[in-house]
């Protein structure tokens, strides 16, 4: 399988998400210029974090119109995988790729440290390689990582399980102090209802090596290379 | 001719920078102050045959990418 790992204007774990790919787990990997179109031979697109456009105006607002999101999209709903990591996670739900919103850390601060997810669902191509239940250590680093949705669509997010991470404590409970940002029901990342875009607030690029103090971001991505493997090329569909 | 666009976050979406602003005031005295909301301000000029057709391109403006409409809602003066 390829990957492709996007750069926009401003942001910065393109490299971090590349280099973990290439380096730390041998896959063949591509940045894609904001301004291209989207190659046809990719199998997993990637929107990095970082601050594209500066976060003016609201975090991931200007990038989802970046020329290459145009291809993102036709790829997502012809079942293309997409993940998208943090200002990525940002930029998928202003293109309404994915339900939600993410605003300002419910503390003003920004937050850097390491959380516990829980692995809430596995049947997607994002958590397959997972135990249901699972406990990941991942670092965040973000400022405005809180995830809102009206009370209707949290519904119909928790009747189609398509909340895939919760931000937990070390033994695996949804406390309010495990809740990094203030996210509802501690949200750190969701999927589509098609189950083949998935964005999370974490960065699991950089959980993937022991000198980095976790390498357990390498579930997400071996679950995406799985998930390839046993679909075939392109061909997973929910 | 110029339009000018508020935007503020739904009723129900938190507002950690109102809250915020609320607890300052609150400490600098002014106690009878309460619901504090911060929201945006956006001036822009447009160049638009007529009032109505201005008011147009200035929703559309907004839907697409002036305010997000699963946290904001927006009004806009145009003058």
């Amino acid at each position: 399988m390829r990957w492709g790992v996007i750069v926009f204007p401003g942001s910065c774990d393109d490299q971090d998400v590349y280099d973990c790919l290439k380096h730390v787990l041998k896959q063949p990997v591509e940045f894609l210029w904001h301004k291209d179109r989207l190659s046809r031979d990719i199998d997993c697109v990637v929107l990095p974090g970082g601050f594209s456009y500066g976060d003016y105006l609201r975090c991931g607002a200007m990038a989802r119109f970046s020329p290459i999101m145009r291809g993102v999209v036709d790829f997502a709903r012809r079942g293309g995988l997409v993940l998208g990591i943090c200002n990525g996670f940002q930029i998928l739900c202003e293109a309404g790729l994915l339900p939600g919103a993410l605003t300002r850390n419910a503390s003003l601060q920004f937050v850097c440290r390491q959380v516990h997810l829980r692995v809430e669902e596995i049947d997607t191509p994002f958590t397959c390689a997972a135990k249901k239940g699972q406990l990941l250590k991942l670092p965040v680093k973000h400022g405005e990582g809180c995830y809102y949705a009206d009370p209707a669509t949290l519904e119909r997010l928790q009747k189609n399980r398509q909340i895939l991470v919760r931000y937990v404590d070390g033994k695996g409970r949804p406390t309010a102090a495990a809740n990094p940002n203030g996210s509802l029901e501690n949200v750190a990342g969701v999927c589509n209802e098609t189950r083949n875009v998935f964005g999370l607030m974490p960065h699991p690029e950089d959980a993937c090596e022991k000198l980095l103090g976790s390498e357990d971001g390498a579930k997400i991505f071996s679950s995406i290379v799985a998930a390839c493997g046993t679909r075939g090329k392109r061909a997973w569909v929910a | 001719m110029r339009v000018k666009i508020f935007v503020r976050f739904k009723e129900g979406v938190l507002d950690p920078q109102g809250k915020a602003v609320e607890r300052s005031l609150h400490a600098l005295g002014y106690e009878e102050v309460g619901d504090v909301r911060v929201g945006k301000y956006i001036e822009l000029e447009v160049a638009a045959p007529s009032r109505q057709a201005a008011e147009k391109r200035a929703r559309e403006m907004c839907d697409k990418l002036l305010a997000n409409p699963v946290i904001e809602d927006y009004r806009f003066e145009i003058e």
